[in-house]
């Protein structure tokens, strides 16, 4: 008889209780030629000591993406607060490109603090950006990733993702036969994670809503798989689907009035679409293979879905709304082609990759105009892709050390880096979209 | 949960029920599924095996009564890797399940369906799904009825044995049933 977990007779919603499983980066490729950049160390001007480094974030932030390399600190030949004490050759001649400087301002007795900072641009000897920016003494992470944000867009054009968040699910051994799942929000970066929900029964499929204030996943408190969305400031939850068999996989509409959401209620998985106004529900497939992983267009017109229906499973294209029989198949060249989601412009399709000739499922981009295939990384066991909001990165769960853990690779495949878990296995991540 | 079924099962169930056809047909089963403490083998027509067989009138269990309850307590099934049929090598041991909750309209099982991990988690809930309802609807064709099993998939989240080794995975793809 097999042992039932029922660890956690109940299972608990949470918001805002700290996991103290913290997740901390490690940068394992960057690019050949990083843009140099020298960010001094932000002058404290209140005397207090403040829990966090802002000049140090935002080193982490921009040197994590691989296309930055910050100048060691050791080597500055001046340490400037303000712009009346730049000077550029001292900065030229250290070859560098740019130059971020600021300070940190915090009244006695208020949790204000304002910070201000400065950005340069070396070669051509002008400012760039400067604004102040005024917050709790305990967000100064957040303001840390505000200036990366611009930073990374003063310098690439593309607007930086710094202040995003990730969704993802650990599970950890408990004893015996036992197992204890979490689902938990973080930075980008992994710090700061957060429980949002604890439970003796598998969790699936984090996503965000597109507004980012609601979860929708898979739970199996009741035994069975089912669709839930919980508030993740308040925690507050309610169960949306209670169909037999399986229900899984819920994905946000772009506009977020509905989901779509997988179904095996009538004895094999189809595709549905909820209105989350009105829950009226729309069947999208109908065939009697796997249809499954869901996934949007951009503009919301189309679902993109992996199908077994050839008898390996493909990616397929079918517009909301047409006949079953309409539906395209986007890919032919592989043995199994799983998860699809097509990047911002709607023509690269993001994916699981496993070739004929070779066994291992890796992160690929298909261009669905030339057909041509990128394959990102080069581990055996890669899956659960999920896209950041500026389309610049993709975070996505592998094994490393037989454990699950969390890598990003850039859309280009040059950079690379990895959150490993201090405990547990940790797996599906679902990149945020830009917060505010 | 009136189900329908699709094309795939009514495939499966057509196959299923010519096999079943040469599956041994054996009368009065009235084991109770209670363990006994002889071994494996049934080829030991052990008479001195303690059995507590309530239905069994002369306290002799037959050859196919031992081989019963030999079947019954083997409650894990293991399939191929990306294969949702059951290996043929299990179906007379799932028929003695079959014929058991037939013969007992009051039992309740649960068919837990599991995959390796390797693939996509979603796919691997539906593949797990597709497992147990093969047995599921082996069940049925010979004398089960569909209330009393319950079909859940786990995919890859339950996995017997961890580890990214071939034997691990051979151990996590499977059906476990479970009594309710």
């Amino acid at each position: 008889m097999k042992l039932r977990t029922s660890l956690l007779g109940a299972i608990f919603a949470l918001c805002s209780l700290s996991a103290n499983a913290e997740l901390s980066i490690q940068i394992t490729q960057g690019v050949d030629n990083p843009i140099p950049i020298a960010i001094v160390p932000f002058t404290n001007e209140s005397g207090g000591v403040f829990s966090e480094d802002v000049a140090q974030i935002v080193i982490n932030d921009l040197e994590q993406v691989g296309e930055f390399r910050s100048l060691s600190r050791d080597n500055m030949l001046s340490m400037p607060s303000e712009e009346q004490q730049v000077f550029y050759r001292d900065w030229r001649i250290l070859a560098q490109d740019y130059l971020l400087i600021g300070k940190i301002n915090q009244q006695p007795g208020s949790q204000l603090v304002q910070v201000q900072y400065e950005f340069f641009d070396i070669n051509r000897e002008i400012k760039l950006a400067g604004e102040v920016l005024t917050g709790s003494v305990t967000q100064l992470r957040d303001i840390g990733h505000t200036i990366s944000n611009v930073v990374f867009e003063q310098v690439t054009g593309v607007p930086g993702a710094f202040t995003s968040q990730i969704l993802y699910i650990v599970a950890e051994n408990a004893g015996p036969g036992m197992s204890l799942f979490r689902l938990e929000k973080a930075d980008y970066d992994g710090a700061r994670p957060q429980i949002l929900l604890e439970s003796g029964e598998p969790i699936m499929s984090p996503s965000w809503s597109p507004n980012g204030q609601d979860v929708a996943y898979v739970s199996f408190e009741t035994d069975f798989p089912r669709i839930y969305i919980q508030n993740i400031a308040t925690g507050q939850r309610r169960q949306i689907t209670n169909f037999p068999n399986i229900n899984s996989s819920p994905v946000w509409s772009p506009d977020g009035t509905k989901l779509a959401m997988v179904l095996s209620k009538d004895g094999d998985p189809e595709i549905y679409v909820q209105d989350l106004n009105t829950n009226q529900l729309m069947r999208i497939t109908q065939h009697p293979a796997i249809d499954t992983e869901p996934s949007w267009t951009p503009d919301g017109s189309h679902i993109v879905f992996m199908s077994d229906r050839t008898g390996r499973p493909q990616v397929y294209r079918l517009e909301i709304g047409a006949p079953s029989y309409n539906v395209e198949r986007l890919t032919f060249d592989c043995d199994q082609c799983m998860k699809p989601k097509f990047l911002p412009d709607g023509v690269n399709l993001v994916h699981v990759r496993r070739e004929s000739r070779d066994p291992r499922y890796q992160i690929a981009i298909l261009n669905v105009e030339t057909l041509r295939v990128i394959t990102l990384t080069d581990t055996s066991l890669d899956e659960s892709p999920s896209v950041a909001p500026n389309g610049s990165m993709i975070m996505y769960a592998t094994k490393f050390n037989g454990r699950g853990v969390l890598d990003a690779v850039s859309i280009d495949g040059r950079v690379k880096f990895r959150l490993p878990s201090s405990q547990g296995d940790v797996r599906e991540p679902a990149w945020s979209p830009f917060l505010n | 949960m009136g189900k329908q079924l699709n094309q795939f099962f009514k495939v499966s169930l057509l196959v299923v029920s010519l096999f079943a056809l040469g599956a041994c047909s054996s009368t009065s089963e009235t084991d109770d599924g209670s363990a006994d403490s002889s071994g494996q083998s049934s080829s030991s027509s052990s008479s001195g095996s303690a059995s507590s067989s309530a239905g069994s009138s002369s306290g002799q269990l037959t050859q196919d009564q031992i081989r019963a309850q030999a079947a019954l307590r083997e409650t894990v099934f293991y399939f191929d890797f990306d294969v949702a049929e059951f290996q043929p090598a299990d179906r007379e041991t799932l028929t003695y399940h079959a014929r058991d909750l037939a013969a007992n309209p009051s039992k309740r099982v649960r068919l837990e369906g599991h995959a390796d991990e390797r693939g996509t988690r979603e796919y691997n809930l539906a593949l797990g799904e597709r497992r147990a309802n093969g047995i599921l609807n082996y069940f049925i064709v010979n004398g089960a009825s569909r209330s009393q099993i319950e079909v859940v998939s786990y995919g890859e989240e339950r996995p017997a044995q961890s580890g990214q080794t071939e034997n691990a995975y051979s151990r996590n793809r499977r059906v476990e049933i479970v009594a309710r």
